[in-house]
This record gives structure tokens, C-alpha cells and sequence, in this order.
């Protein structure tokens, strides 16, 4: 069996290990969570370390056929885009068990569905046939509404549950319709769900124009939806304010980032002359994520809204560098959403720690809360600073390369979006720091406890990442580009062949 | 067991049987008939299941036939049977009276699905549906001292009634035209009759008929109410059974008997698809009646299998049988709860689940299970079902772009359906006022067939190989 086997099915099994333990056993479950997610944590390192860079194709394949009539089967393997979004998940997984503490009644079904939660999204990340690409995603999926509705908090939780699971099933649908779609274009006898056969096909033969130009809009605001693609970004800051702290770090951290891998995984290799033809809307798109939404989160008044907002602008930076369609560009996108999962999940941990001392997330009763929370406030500072983009966090390195790459084809686009990314998220992040942090102390907040030394492992643990990818990007960005670059091929091509059928063209006109 | 028609004969034995046990047995010791009933359709049913797929075989000259469509809907309606029975038996201080006669009826009613699934031939097909439909009169207003009960009664009196009508007109024209009632005949000589005017209507007329069977638009008028007037086993046995012998008629009719036409009818089959997906979905959204709420989405279910007859396509048709596999048994679980929950309570308001999970985890649980599979969610059997379904349209869009159109309809009603079904999830974990917290006992019948449908509806999400295999082979048979 392969590594990646292990690492899904080690929380899968947990979870309904989980559904057989009795309830009145608390601790226990918290427990099962935590070593399930800590093995699994451990084994995606060691994936990491054991991966070998620089070898073309898949690792760490293991392929069983599941429904042979439809040649769907259970196909997972990692090359360098899926491997470091594998090692996010655990780790992201492993620090959202750590700060569920706060969870004080039904601990079990709470530790089951994180544990469901946390196999889907892994699952989802190292599938390699579509069927499974797709079943894991929505598996990971219900688990996030039902945690929002259950343990939410705020006023707005059920409006928000609702909001979140409309819009979220509605993007998965389109996309899926996308999915079958691509899948039939297929010829009858070649028909398979399996994502490297199918790569194989279209790359030997590809799809007619037509029809990539008709199925890539459908993956792009299908997969968009649930990546929060302005102006179908509501229901993030409002579903994220009101999940419990855990869930919130897994879908913003993690889950989201599918909709993402879908886009560089399927849509960009597979329909490439389809790609060319759409990404100048979505490169339009994304500067409503990084100016719009960083505009909306300047003015939001509670901490939670700020960074669900801000967590929506960042995803803009993906959308470029994917629409750059170049080398670095992309490279830069899968930085990006490696570096975005541990900020947010970061984030919403703090968040979270700050609400269960002192529950309110409103920034104007917070306060001078450095002083009795030394640790907690750093972190937090460290957070908005690579939020920011400062250099030496992971953030930097990979929007600094989204940035590069696009400047070679939007460069309007790009000066905006530098200033949505240096000018609106210095702004609001430092307003958010000097508010919170500094500042005059509510007397009722005197007394708060800072984190223990266990209570800190969660922070340490993704504070760490995010410095050791920021001063060492190469250790993603070599097994990323080879990677990329062969998921690119198709696609420069097809803008090759765009630039040059131009200018013979406006010749032809000429000549008439 | 090498005839054809045991299963059918054992049934019919079985029903008059109870009635004459009911003769000698004292009042008192009558719930055990229902027990004895269904441990019988079980040892059918698992021998049917252990038994290897017969050859096509015929019987009353071609009137009737065995082939592998037939036993995967027999199958079906046996496991309903028992479930359903021991739902009854469950129900029976509900019932008052004629407990006897209660299970002898559910067995007239099974053996007039069976005798539908095997279906090839229209004299046995009014034969088979008056048969289901006559006996549901008197199931539906069982509970006499119930004015809603018998209300329900009424309506699907008239309205059944109104239905056969239309069929039997049909039928009449049919025959008038081509001097044949059988399937395999009509099928040779319709091509000729592909511009009569004629034979057409009455072909429409038949549809009319089982669409009032599969609760179709505009033919469900009825569902919403009788739904939530009955018995809870018998809305169970109608939605599933009943259901479910509509659309193994509805094939037989129209890729059986009349496939030439049947391909130049793909709008006709889009708009109803279409709109049932719709309009029951959009009606679901403010029920506040648990069997009401599950009527209306009974119609949009009809609406999601019509999608699989509407792909005209041999997939279509295997997704159709593949998704009411998962239907059965998640419709099935979803009543069991139900049958148990509003045993106690007046009314079947929605806020009746209200700390349930409290009550029963395990009763929550199946219900939770139940509404997920249904609202077609990983890894349970509606997801693979909708999936197949969805797959099966994409699949003629190429051909004609109006699919397009159903598919949106399709989607639409998808993301509406998660709203009333997550409503339910929420009325069973997170309702604020909850009164009533005493535990709710659960007999080990009960237990055991609500074991039964959550592993067949995890069975066919998780394993799905084995049943599609055996419904494509089922659709082979119909050509």
C-alpha cells in the first residue's frame, strides 16, 4: 500500500473507530483525534522527505479498481503541486484537533466529523481519478456545514449554514456538470475516470475548441464558487464568522485550496485552448478578490470578518497566477495556497484563542491585549505581517513570483494588484494590530491567561512552516516547477499558437 | 422454484392465509401474523437473492415475463414488503382494527407490483396496476376514525380512479389500432404507427396513467395530501412500492413496447422531468409536515428518475433502476424513524424531531443518514445514483441542446432539496425548545431493518460495482 493510503485512511479509520467509542468518554475521543492526526501529520512528512525531486511523473501510486464497468477506481499519487498542499492539510489538520479544547459538548461527534473532515480533504488532494477527486472534496464538504450548524457561534449561524452549504453544493454541481462533460468528450471506448489516462488522451489527441471553450467556464466559476471567486465570495467572511475555530482553519486553510488544485490539476492541462480564451476574465476577476474585498475588509469591525474578507482577498493571487499561465507565475499560485492554508489556519486559531478568553471578536472592545497575552499577541502580530507580505514568510516568496509571472501578460492588472497586496493589506492588518494589540487594556481583560506550553504546539507548529517555506522556498518551489511545467505544456502552446495566428491575421485583413 | 410465478403465488397464498389465521388467532396475538408475514418475504426474498438469475422465461402466453429487469424490481418490493410490514406492526396501536386484514392487503398490493414487474403485456398491466391501486383505496383510509385518513382515501380514490380511466381509454386505443395488446408485438408493428394519430393518444393516455402512479407532474396533485393522511407504513409502501411499479411499467411501456416512438418524444420527457424536479422541490421548501415534506419530495425524486427514462439511453435507464435502489432503501429508513417518532404524537409537525438525538442517537442518526443519502451526498447511495443520473443526460447533450436546459433544472433542484433536508437535520440536533426527552424504545424488528436500509444505502454509495452491473444487465432486457 502506499504512504499516501495510510495517511487518508488513518483518520477515516479513527472517525469511525470514533462512532463506536461512547460518548461520556471525552477525553478519549479528543484523543483518538489527536494521535490519528498526529500519525497522519508525521507520515505526510515523511512523504515530503522521501519525495524524490526532479523525477517526472506521479509517486507513490496505488491504484485499485473500484467500479470496473465505469473504470472508476480508488488512484492516488502526489508529484510536486499535490505534495506540499498534502503536507499543509496534516499539518493544518493535526493544529485544528489541537485547538478544539474549547469544544465543551458533544465532543465526539465534533472529533468524528473533523476526522471525516480531515481524510476527505487529504483524499481529495491526492486523488487521481476524477470520481474520487470530486466524491472526496464533497465528502469533506458536509461534514464543514454540519460542524458551522452545530458548534457555530453568533447570532447569524444558521443564516450562515445555510449560505454556506447553498453556495458551496451550487459551485460543486457546476463544477461537477464540468467534470462529466470533459469526461464525455472522450471517445466511447476510451472512456475512463482516471485523470493520467485521461491527461495521456487529450494530450496525444486534443479536445475540439468548441467544446474546451464551452466546459473550462463551467470548471472555472464551478471550481470558483467554492474557492470564493469574487462576486461569489459572500458566503466566506460570514460562514467563516460563524464556524467554531477548527473548521474554520480546515476550509479556509484547506478545503478551499480544492477548488484551486482543480483548476491547475484538471482544467489548465485538459482544456488549455479553453483556458486561454477565459483567463483574461478570470485575471478581471480576481482584482474584485484583492482590491474589492481588501477595500471590504479595511471597514469590518469584527476580527473574524476581517480575516475571512482578507483570506478572500489572498485567494486573488492564486486566480493571477494561474491566469498568467506561465512557468512562474503558477508556480508562484501553488506557493500561494501552500502558504495561505498554515496563514489562515494561523489566523482563525489565534481568532479563536482570543474569543474563548474573551468572547467577543468585536475589535473595538479589544485592546492593549499584548500586555496579558505576550504570546498570543506576537503570533498574531507575525500573522498580520506575513498576511502583509513581509519577507521571510512563505507569503512573500510566493506572491512576489505570482506578481512576476503575471507582470509578463496583465501588467495593469499586476500594478493594481500590487497595490491591493502593499497599500490595502498594510492598511488593514496594521489598523487590526494597533487595535487589538496596543492601546489602552479593558479593565475586564486584565486577567486574561496567555496559552500554556501544550496549548502553544498548534501555533509554533504553523508559525514554523510559514518561516521555514518563507526562508526556503526552494524546498517547494524545485519539486513544484517540474511539475507545473509539465501540467503547462499544453497551455503554451496553445498561447503560442494564439500570437502567432494574430498577427497573420491582422496581415490577412490587411491584404483584403 | 423453477416456475416463473412462485414468488407471485406464494404472496397471494400468504395474504389469503392470514385471512384465515386471523379466524382462529385471538386479538391479542394477531402482531405476530405481521411478524410471521414478513419473516416469509424474507425467506423469499433471500432465496430469490441466492438463486442465480433466471434465463428470460414466459408465462399465460406472453403475457408475463421473467427476465433479469424483473427480478431486480422484485427484489425491491420484497424488501419493502418486509420492511413495511414490520413498520405495521410497529403501527398497530394506531390502527385500532383489522390488524389482520391490514397485512393481508399489503400482500394483495405486493403481488400486484410483482405481478408489474413482470409486466409484458397491456391487459396485465391494468390488471397489475388496478390490483396496487384498489388495494391502497382501503389502505389509505385505514385509520376510519381519522377524518384525514379517510380524506386521503377519497382523493386517491377519485383520482386513481380518474387515472385508470385514462389508461384503460388508452389501452382501448391501442389495441383499436394495432390489434395487439401484447409488448414484444406492439413493438414489431409500431414503427408503422409512428404518424397515427391514434395510437399515439392512447400511448399518451397510458403515460398519463402511470405518471399519476409515479406522482409526475401534472399528474401529483394527489401525493402531498394522501401522503399525509395515511397510515405512515402505507405512505411508505407508496412511496416506494408503488413508485417503483410506475416506473417499471413506464419502461416497459415506453422502451418495451413502443421504442420507435418513444425516441421522438425526448422533449415531451424533458418538460415533465424537468418540471416534477422542480415544482416538488420548490413546494418542499415550506412544509412544515414531516410525511407532507416527504410527498413533495417523493414528486421531485419521480422528477430525478424521470431523468434517467428522459436521457432515452440504455445508461439512463441502468442510473433510473440504480437510483431507486438507493431511493428504496433510503425512503424506507427515513419512514422506519418516522413510524417510531410519531408514535407518541398528535400531530407529525417537524418540531416533533426536535431532541431526538437526545432521545435516540440512533433513530437521529438513521434519519440523518436518510435525508443526506437524499439529498445526494458522499458516500451514500444518492450521491452515486445522481451522479449516474447527471452522467446519463451530459451524455445526449451533445445530440440535442434542450438537455442543457434539464440539466440546469436538475442542479436547481439539487441545491434547493439541501435546504428543506439540512431543515430536517436541523429540527433533530439544534431546535432550541425541546420538551419531550424520554427515550424511545425500539423493537428488534424495527432495529434490525433500519440496520438493513443504512447498510444498503452505504452498501450501494460505497460498493456501487455489483448493482450497477446488475441493473445494466436488468436494461439489457429490454430490448
Amino acid at each position: 500500500m502506499s504512504l499516501l493510503t495510510y495517511i487518508i485512511g488513518c483518520p477515516l479509520l479513527a472517525g469511525i473507530f470514533l462512532l463506536f467509542v461512547p460518548a461520556n468518554f471525552r477525553w478519549a475521543s479528543r484523543l483518538v483525534a489527536l494521535a490519528a492526526t498526529a500519525v497522519s501529520m508525521l507520515l505526510s512528512v515523511v512523504l515530503f522527505l522521501r519525495f524524490e525531486t526532479g523525477v517526472a511523473g506521479y509517486q507513490f501510486v496505488q491504484k485499485v479498481s473500484w467500479v470496473a464497468g465505469l473504470k472508476i477506481s480508488y488512484h492516488v499519487g502526489v508529484d510536486g503541486v499535490n505534495l506540499g498542499l498534502i503536507l499543509m492539510g496534516a499539518i493544518v489538520a493535526f493544529a485544528a484537533a489541537c485547538v478544539s479544547w474549547d469544544i465543551d459538548r458533544r465532543q465526539k461527534e465534533f472529533y468524528t466529523l473533523l476526522l471525516f473532515m480531515t481524510g476527505g480533504i487529504l483524499g481529495a488532494f491526492a486523488s487521481l481519478d476524477l470520481f474520487f477527486f470530486y466524491f472526496f472534496h464533497e465528502f469533506a464538504l458536509v461534514p464543514t456545514f454540519i460542524m458551522i450548524g452545530v458548534w457555530g457561534r453568533g447570532e447569524q449561524r444558521n443564516y450562515a449554514t445555510y449560505q454556506i452549504t447553498l453556495y458551496l453544493s451550487l459551485g460543486a454541481l457546476i463544477a461537477l456538470i464540468g467534470l462529466i462533460a470533459l469526461y464525455l468528450q472522450l471517445p466511447v471506448d476510451a472512456r475512463t475516470f482516471d485523470l493520467v489516462a485521461i491527461t495521456k488522451h487529450f494530450k496525444a489527441y486534443p479536445m475540439a475548441v468548441r467544446a474546451q471553450t464551452l466546459i473550462f467556464p463551467l470548471l472555472m466559476f464551478g471550481f470558483g464558487i467554492l474557492v470564493s471567486l469574487w462576486p461569489f465570495h459572500t458566503w466566506a467572511p460570514l460562514g467563516y464568522g460563524a464556524a467554531p475555530t477548527a473548521t474554520a482553519m480546515l476550509h479556509a486553510g484547506v478545503l478551499k485550496k480544492f477548488g484551486l488544485y482543480g483548476l491547475i490539476r484538471v482544467a489548465l492541462p485538459l482544456l488549455p485552448d479553453g483556458a486561454v480564451e477565459w483567463l483574461n476574465l478570470l485575471a478581471l476577476l480576481c482584482l474584485g478578490n484583492i482590491l474589492y474585498c481588501g477595500l471590504v475588509a479595511m471597514r469590518q469591525k469584527n476580527l473574524n470578518l476581517l480575516i475571512g474578507n482578507s483570506s478572500v482577498a489572498h485567494m486573488g493571487f492564486v486566480f493571477l497566477g494561474i491566469a498568467s499561465l506561465n512557468l512562474i507565475g503558477v508556480t508562484g499560485a501553488v506557493l500561494v495556497m501552500v502558504a495561505h492554508g498554515f496563514l489562515a489556519a494561523l489566523t482563525f486559531a489565534l481568532s479563536g484563542y482570543l474569543y474563548s478568553q474573551t468572547r467577543t471578536l468585536e475589535i473595538d472592545e479589544l485592546g492593549g491585549l499584548l500586555r496579558p497575552l505576550p504570546f498570543i499577541g506576537s503570533a498574531l502580530v507575525m500573522a498580520m505581517m506575513a498576511g502583509c507580505g513581509l519577507p521571510g514568510f512563505a507569503n512573500f516568496a510566493g506572491e512576489a513570483m505570482v506578481l512576476f509571472g503575471a507582470w509578463k501578460v496583465y501588467q495593469t492588472v499586476t500594478v493594481l494588484a500590487c497595490w491591493g497586496a502593499l497599500i490595502i493589506g498594510a492598511v488593514y492588518m496594521l489598523r487590526a494590530i494597533r487595535n487589538i494589540l496596543h492601546g489602552p487594556l479593558a479593565e475586564k481583560h486584565a486577567a486574561l491567561a496567555d496559552a500554556g506550553w501544550w496549548r502553544r504546539v498548534p501555533f509554533v507548529l504553523l508559525l514554523a512552516a510559514l518561516l521555514i517555506f518563507g526562508c526556503f522556498p526552494g524546498l517547494l518551489t524545485r519539486k513544484i516547477t517540474p511539475s507545473v511545467a509539465a501540467l503547462l505544456k499544453p497551455a503554451t502552446k496553445a498561447v503560442a499558437a494564439q500570437t502567432a495566428e494574430a498577427p497573420t491575421a491582422a496581415l490577412a485583413v490587411r491584404a483584403r | 422454484m423453477n416456475n416463473p410465478l412462485v414468488l407471485e403465488i406464494v404472496v397471494v397464498v400468504l395474504g389469503l392465509g392470514l385471512l384465515l389465521l386471523d379466524l382462529w388467532l385471538p386479538v391479542e396475538r394477531r402482531r405476530t401474523l405481521g411478524y410471521a408475514a414478513a419473516g416469509v418475504l424474507l425467506l423469499l426474498l433471500l432465496g430469490s437473492c441466492l438463486a442465480a438469475v433466471p434465463e428470460t422465461t414466459h408465462a399465460f402466453g406472453k403475457m408475463y415475463v421473467q427476465d433479469t429487469l424483473a427480478v431486480f424490481f422484485k427484489r425491491l418490493f420484497l424488501f419493502s414488503g418486509v420492511v413495511v410490514l414490520v413498520m405495521a406492526v410497529e403501527f398497530f396501536d394506531k390502527l385500532q382494527a383489522g390488524l389482520s386484514e391490514f397485512f393481508a392487503l399489503v400482500q394483495f398490493a405486493l403481488a400486484g407490483m410483482l405481478f408489474a414487474a413482470s409486466t409484458n403485456d397491456f391487459a396485465l398491466l391494468f390488471v397489475a396496476v388496478e390490483l396496487i391501486t384498489v388495494t391502497f383505496y382501503v389502505l389509505t383510509s385505514f385509520q376510519r376514525n381519522r377524518a384525514l385518513s379517510l380524506e386521503a382515501g377519497v382523493k386517491y380514490l377519485i383520482l386513481g380512479a380518474l387515472s385508470s380511466a385514462f389508461m384503460v381509454f388508452g389501452i382501448a386505443l391501442i389495441y383499436g389500432t394495432t390489434a395487439k395488446l401484447n409488448f414484444g408485438e406492439i413493438a414489431v408493428v409500431a414503427p408503422q404507427f409512428v404518424t397515427n394519430k391514434i395510437f399515439l393518444i392512447g400511448l399518451l393516455l397510458v403515460i398519463v396513467g402511470l405518471g399519476f402512479k409515479i406522482a409526475a407532474f401534472p399528474f401529483q396533485m394527489w401525493a402531498p395530501d394522501v401522503y399525509q393522511g395515511s397510515p405512515t407504513p402505507v405512505t411508505a409502501f407508496l412511496a416506494v412500492g408503488s413508485k417503483a411499479a410506475g416506473f417499471v411499467l413506464l419502461l416497459r411501456v415506453l422502451f418495451g413496447a413502443a421504442p420507435q416512438i418513444t425516441a421522438h418524444w425526448p422533449t415531451l420527457l424533458m418538460v415533465l422531468a424537468g418540471v416534477t424536479i422542480l415544482y416538488g422541490n420548490l413546494c418542499a421548501l415550506p412544509q412544515r409536515n414531516l410525511k407532507r415534506l416527504l410527498g413533495y419530495s417523493s414528486i421531485s425524486n419521480a422528477g430525478y428518475l424521470l431523468l434517467g427514462v428522459a436521457a432515452l439511453s440504455a445508461a439512463g435507464q441502468s442510473a433510473l433502476l440504480y437510483y431507486l435502489a438507493g431511493y428504496v432503501f433510503t425512503v424506507l429508513a427515513a419512514f422506519l424513524v418516522l413510524t417510531l417518532v410519531l408514535r407518541q404524537v398528535e400531530g407529525e409537525d417537524i418540531t416533533a424531531l426536535a431532541g431526538l438525538s437526545q432521545r435516540s442517537p440512533m433513530l437521529a442518526a438513521m434519519l440523518t443518514l436518510a435525508m443526506v443519502s437524499l439529498a445526494g451526498v458522499p458516500p451514500l447511495a444518492g450521491f452515486f445514483g445522481k451522479f449516474l443520473l447527471l452522467k446519463s443526460v451530459v451524455e445526449q447533450a451533445s445530440g440535442n441542446a434542450c438537455y442543457y436546459w434539464l440539466l440546469g433544472a436538475a442542479v436547481l433542484g439539487v441545491v434547493i432539496s439541501l435546504y428543506y433536508y439540512f431543515g430536517v437535520i436541523q429540527a433533530i440536533y439544534w431546535s432550541k425548545d425541546v420538551t419531550d426527552l424520554s427515550p424511545i424504545a425500539i423493537s428488534t424488528p424495527m432495529r434490525l431493518c433500519l440496520w438493513a436500509c443504512a447498510a444498503g444505502m452505504l452498501f450501494l454509495g460505497l460498493f456501487p460495482g455489483w448493482v450497477v452491473n446488475f441493473a445494466t444487465a436488468a436494461v439489457r432486457a429490454l430490448r
